[in-house]
């Protein structure tokens, strides 16, 4: 099986569905086509868990690993390579979009053009987690943009032509900007491969090469890259994009978006900007501190204030993913950091990376289903009692937000507290700090639970009915997951711990 | 006179014979006719001037000629066609009245 | 038969399983929840028998068992079971109290609509709580502390269509959330500090001697020993739990739950989870005590907050006119009590009253639901009254309860163990305020326990449900009859003459008792405190009772203002409203403005200059650029036209100009030729 491409095959059999629906998904039936998507979405978990079953955690480098020489001129290769940090994404990929696509099956206009730009989309953002030259990587990274737009501006809501527009041209900026400065670590390295570049930062040769290029390229080049991630993540205050395109965008768009792509910049902090910038890192770090603060405590309490349950729940994403960069940047901020500390502040990240792609999907999909039974209102006050007319609905969207804001015996608990035990050691009047946003963040979603689920049964609401079996489906695996992993986290920190393990030994 | 020369002043006549006739026929069969015969005026140039030139030999002139002829036939295939077109359009075959495509 | 220490996770296990059925059977699966939950909570409670049989060999023994939980860098996570006869005692009370609890709800839940899910929750609450007691980790413990409050929330909100319900549900959930974070910072401190949570690891453990050394040894902030402060943030853990002052508010709202779940919950066993904590970590909690130049040392913190929270409980429960919140406030201040042992010193007196007051507190409340349930969901005293006749076994054993909380001497329990707290509170060197503030809450404790009774169960029934009200059926009546017993029986495990049960927890095979007269002067005292306090109650409530609903209460006659603010609760909820309420609204709204117009702000003004520079841009290629290249085509277009006029169409026009440079060829030849 080991002489298959296997990442090749991750990354472009959705691609290969994309092409079949866009070419045949017309004249086919509308079962068969969904089943067409269906199918090759899952084709990523499938073939993930091939690579599983070979995948060896223990070896800290990259492992089927393709490398074959591209445009030579440039010294561009094609490299694909898996390690514990790529692995972790591309199995929320396989497990989640599969998951986006059963929420979207709701959708009848222009049904087969979805399938296919979804499927793109899933597939730019497996070469986003596998590719390890930058040039192909930042093809997957701005090809993913494509997709989106059309898939925010054309299924969205109401606003979503502007939600839609300031997505990609914020998103595409901030990709200038990477561009921008991987253009001058190339003038200066001559190389564009993470790998070779990760060598040359590890060696100490990468530095005196990039400030070689005088004047404000040194520090240009970081901000560039920094800029290019940040917008991306997103990293407070950078983040105003994000409400309105998770708000505005159909439901299974929205649980990609926040579910995979959101970890795209995350990725690309622990995989570029950390390995290759670790000294301006460190001496931005406090003020990176301050912002990733920001996040979590601003991006909770501005959710608070939210009257839109999705746009409340777009402000969870900034807070959760705001707590994988705090505990980044405490590594990064602290030299010579203990090693332990530094351990479990690094897993933090990973695992919550992980956890936050099933919760947030999960929380999206109910206010989704939400929205479909109420004719698309999903304001705060819009329900009332819905705990009585749907349980098993309520049960399910109550599991998914006690896991978001961190019930011990679900998933989130482990990664937030494995992030605060490495922030509080490395920085620990940043995890009082952020306790404020543990605080705020039960207190909205609590309020959210309490406006929608509790209560007399609102107008309107006496009608609804309770999950039907493809939106039981969408939720029960999310759901399954937060238990098992809530109880087990070993099963997925077992894939990451002995990178994270070299990583926190070899520290700056 | 020598031979060349009264082949030269053979291919001279038919030469203005062809011309005349090109010009002052409207019929456009009898134009292409015209051009056909200053065609291989050209020709016989061609053969004179092998057959009595420096390098008999070469057989360049045969070659020319050959071509010549091959690309006459295309060529006059071509025209025919084109008449045809023409004729359905315009019911008759009248050069003068065959201008719609002017500039 | 002994329980090796490794199986202990079966205790919490039972109850989860039972939880597990509940959530997965159908909602017309009544009788096999119910089942389930009812035949776990006893299997549990024989398990904890063994338990504390074994526990009781060598109680000095902490037996423990780690495992690992996950792998951490280049260590592992691990968690741990711990036996001892701290955990034995409480497992025994949890499951105890907990399995007639469960037997009650099945009289008293029998009509709602969602009965199988109130057992599962109340079977997933057993388990969260039998978990806390059997961690030998500070994490196991805090992950079973949360899942706890997540079991109060639900249960608190179980009536969730109230608008009410649901309200103190989530207010319940986020202050006792408060209070977590601070236990979370205290647990991650410790885990920076030590490398490790268990509590016993074979000398390695957070609260074995190394660890207390090297923690009480150093300095942080203020002057305080890192112990103290470590002791101070799990404190506040224990605060918001056990409903102690400042975060005391979401108890009595608490009470809008059902009353087997005030009784099981927020009487008996989870707010009781503060001070078990407390006294679990005791080691940690008094490290500090030997350092004289600290400036404050945890305890005096702990004795300090539970001596306000007993005095102010007990104050504002005379004022409360809902059955339920009598008994709320009540607890919080008998929970003030339990603090007040653990900071002056005895935290086998504070585990003994613990004890004691789950039952007869359990009991109070099974009383009270007895009540309501009898009086159709009636709670408020005022419209009761008379219920003596009609309910002859209520009205017995909520009698016992209260004389056992009123602290009425030598037969009931609560005696024995209010006076362990008192004689440690005397014996306390720094302050006597605690003392005193204690004593008067026992005069008050008598107080308004006799007015719950008078008003209830003497006098003339004063409303239509009161008079309609009959004895419940068997088995409702019988966990009463059961707890009363109790209420009584278990003070003379820990009589001052025969310590039994504190010296058990003190981890001595040999019972020290002492004379009853030896500390005579302080049990002379507080007797008569009691006395004070009955009489008083009797003498204002008893004697002339109420004769109807809205006639006036003779405490609000004498002292209008004073009743008015007490029965307000002191204010608290508003001040709380008006500070932290509106703090958190105005960070919400601060944010919400930041995002709106400066950070939005500040990217819509670049896109707005973006747009600027683009029209610029516009405006200079329509104009400049664009016009030179317009004036250069125009003049092509035109040569064109001109050109074009060349192409006739004529056919024989351009055979003419064939024939043309035909001559002129031949001319320029023949001519030049010739020259």
């Amino acid at each position: 099986m080991s002489s298959w491409p296997l990442l090749s095959l991750i990354i472009f059999v959705p691609w290969v569905g994309a092409l079949l629906l866009a070419l045949f998904g017309r004249n086919l039936g509308a079962r068969s086509r969904r089943a067409l998507g269906f199918g090759f979405s899952c084709s990523t978990l499938a073939l993930t868990i091939l690579v599983l079953m070979s995948f060896d955690p223990a070896a800290v480098g990259y492992q089927f690993v393709e490398h074959h020489a591209w445009i030579t001129a440039l010294d561009v290769h094609y490299h694909l390579g898996l390690d514990g940090l790529g692995l972790l994404p591309v199995m929320l990929t396989g497990i989640v979009s599969p998951l986006c696509l059963l929420a979207s099956s709701r959708i009848e206009r222009g049904a087969h053009t979805f399938g296919a730009l979804f499927l793109l989309l899933q597939g730019a953002a497996l070469g986003v987690f596998l590719a390890l030259d930058f040039f192909h990587w930042f093809l997957f990274w701005e090809l993913s943009l494509v997709p989106a737009f059309f898939l925010i501006k054309l299924w969205g809501g109401p606003g979503a032509g502007r939600a839609a527009y300031q997505f990609v041209i914020y998103t595409l900026a901030g990709g200038a900007f990477l561009l921008l400065g991987f253009a001058a670590l190339y003038v200066a390295t001559g190389t564009l491969d993470f790998a070779e570049l990760t060598r040359l930062a590890a060696t100490g040769e990468l530095s005196p090469k990039v400030a070689a290029l005088g004047g404000i390229w040194p520090k240009a080049v970081f901000l560039g890259v920094f800029l290019g991630l940040a917008v991306k993540v997103p990293l407070f205050p950078f983040h105003t994009w994000l409400p309105s395109a998770y708000a505005e965008a159909p439901t299974g768009v929205s649980m990609f978006l926040t579910g995979v792509m959101s970890k795209m910049g995350v990725y690309g902090f622990l995989r570029i900007l950390w390995p290759l910038f670790p000294e301006q890192l460190h001496a931005a770090a406090p003020c990176l501190l301050g912002l990733a603060l920001g996040g979590v405590v601003l991006g909770a309490f501005a959710a608070m204030k939210q009257t839109d349950l999705k746009r409340m729940v777009a402000y969870s994403s900034i807070n959760h993913l705001s707590y994988c960069l705090l505990a980044l940047f405490a590594v990064a901020s602290v030299t010579q950091p203990d090693a332990a500390v530094a351990a479990s502040a690094l897993s933090g990240t990973l695992l919550q990376m992980f956890n936050h792609g099933l919760s947030a999907a999960a929380l999206f999909a109910c206010v989704g289903i939400l929205e479909a039974r109420s004719g698309g209102r999903r304001g705060l006050v819009d329900f009332g009692g819905v705990r009585t007319v749907a349980p098993l609905f309520a049960a399910f969207c109550g599991v998914a937000m006690f896991s978001s804001l961190g019930l011990p015996g679900l998933n989130g608990f482990v990664g937030e507290f494995l992030i605060f035990v490495g922030v509080f050691g490395l920085a620990p009047w940043a995890a009082a700090v952020a306790c404020l946003g543990l605080l705020a963040t039960a207190l909205f979603l609590l309020t959210f639970w309490q406006r929608v689920f509790h209560g007399p049964v609102g107008a309107g609401v006496a009608s609804f009915r309770d999950l039907n079996r493809v939106e039981f489906l969408t939720l029960l695996p999310l759901v399954i997951l937060m238990f098992v992993l809530g109880v087990l986290p070993q099963l997925v920190i077992a894939l990451f711990n002995p990178l994270v393990t070299a990583w926190a030994a070899n520290l700056p | 006179m020598s031979p060349l020369q009264l082949c030269l002043l053979l291919s001279s006549l038919l030469f203005c014979v062809g011309l005349v006739g090109a010009l002052a026929r409207s019929n456009t069969i009898l134009v292409l006719l015209g051009v056909e015969l200053m065609l291989n005026a050209a020709n016989i140039n061609f053969i004179a001037f092998w057959r009595y030139g420096p390098n008999p030999a070469a057989g360049t002139g045969v070659l020319f000629v050959l071509f010549a002829i091959a690309v006459a036939a295309a060529e006059a295939a071509v025209g025919l066609a084109l008449v045809i077109a023409v004729y359905r359009h315009q019911k008759n075959i009248r050069l003068q009245e065959a201008n719609r495509l002017k500039g | 038969m002994n329980l090796s220490v490794q199986h202990l996770w079966v205790i919490p296990a039972l109850p989860l399983l039972a939880a597990v059925i509940g959530a997965l059977t159908p909602r017309r699966g009544r009788t096999l929840a119910a089942g389930a939950a009812i035949a776990a909570m006893v299997g549990a409670f024989v398990v904890s028998c063994l338990a504390l049989h074994t526990a009781l060999v060598d109680p000095a023994a902490k037996l423990v068992h780690n495992f690992a939980w996950f792998d951490l860098g280049s260590g592992v996570l691990r968690l741990g079971w711990l036996l001892d006869p701290l955990t034995a005692f409480m497992c025994v009370m949890v499951t105890f109290v907990g399995s007639l609890i469960f037997i009650f709800s099945l009289g008293y839940m029998k009509a709602d609509a969602n009965f199988k899910q109130f057992f599962c929750f109340l079977s997933l609450f057993a388990a969260a709580m039998l978990g806390l007691l059997v961690a030998n980790s500070l994490l196991l413990l805090f992950i079973c502390w949360e899942l706890v409050g997540l079991a109060s929330y639900l249960l608190i909100g179980f009536w969730f269509h109230k608008p009410s319900a649901a309200a103190a549900a989530k207010k319940a959930f986020i202050t006792t959330r408060i209070g977590d974070l601070g236990l979370l910072l205290g647990l991650l401190w410790l885990y920076n500090s030590t490398g490790s949570l268990l509590f016993f690891d074979g000398g390695a453990g957070v609260l074995e001697t190394a660890a207390l050394g090297s923690l009480a040894g150093q300095i942080t902030v203020g002057g305080l020993a890192v112990s103290t402060a470590i002791g101070l943030l799990i404190f506040c853990g224990a605060i918001g739990k056990s409903g102690q002052f400042p975060l005391h508010v979401w108890l009595p709202d608490a009470m809008e739950g059902p009353t087997p779940v005030s009784a099981l919950i927020h009487a008996a066993t989870m707010v009781a989870a503060g001070v078990f904590l407390i006294a679990r970590v005791y080691p940690l909690m008094s490290a500090d005590q030997a350092l004289t130049e600290v400036p404050l040392h945890a305890l005096t913190v702990v004795a300090f907050i539970g001596a306000i929270t007993a005095l102010m409980g007990a104050c504002i429960a005379v004022a409360q006119n809902d059955i339920k919140r009598v008994l709320a406030f009540s607890t919080v201040s008998q929970l003030g009590y339990m603090m007040l042992a653990l900071g002056v010193g005895s935290w086998v007196a504070a585990i003994f009253h613990l004890l004691t007051h789950a039952f007869f507190k359990a009991l109070l409340f099974l009383g009270a639901g007895s009540v309501i349930h009898a009086a159709h969901h009636e709670q408020d005293i005022r419209r009761l009254g008379g219920l003596r006749g009609p309910m002859r076994v209520t009205f017995a054993t909520f009698a016992i309860g209260m004389m056992a909380l009123s602290g009425v001497p030598f037969l009931f329990s609560g005696v024995w163990s209010k006076e362990g707290i008192l004689h440690a509170a005397h014996g306390w060197n720094i302050s006597h305020l605690p003392l005193i503030a204690a004593l008067i809450a026992v005069v008050l404790t008598a107080f308004y326990m006799t007015r719950l009774v008078a008003e209830t169960f003497f006098g003339k029934a004063r409303s239509h449900e009161a008079d309609h009200a009959h004895e419940n059926s068997a088995v409702m009546t019988v966990p009463l009859v059961i707890l009363a017993v109790c209420a009584i029986a278990l003070g003379f495990l820990g009589t001052p003459a025969f310590p039994w049960l504190q010296a058990r927890l003190l981890g001595e095979t040999e019972v020290h008792g002492h004379s009853l007269l030896e500390g005579g002067g302080l049990m002379m005292l507080s007797i008569v405190l009691v006395a004070v306090g009955l009489g008083g109650g009797w003498a204002i409530y008893g004697r002339k009772p109420r004769v109807a609903e809205n006639s006036r209460d003779p405490l609000v006659t004498a002292a209008p203002g004073l009743m008015a603010a007490l029965s307000a609760r002191l204010g608290f909820d508003e001040l709380y409203a008006a500070t932290f309420g509106r703090l958190g609204n105005g960070l919400a709204a601060l944010a919400h403005f930041l995002d709106q117009w400066v950070w939005g702000g500040a990217v819509g003004m670049l896109a707005r200059f973006g747009e600027f520079i683009g029209i610029v841009n516009r405006e200079a290629d329509e104009n400049g650029l664009n016009g030179g290249f317009d004036i250069v085509s125009e003049r092509i277009r035109g040569s064109g036209r001109v050109y074009s006029r060349a192409q006739t169409g004529d056919a024989h026009g351009y055979l003419r100009w064939v024939a043309m440079g035909f001559v002129i060829i031949m001319l320029v030849v023949v001519l030049g030729g010739a020259r």
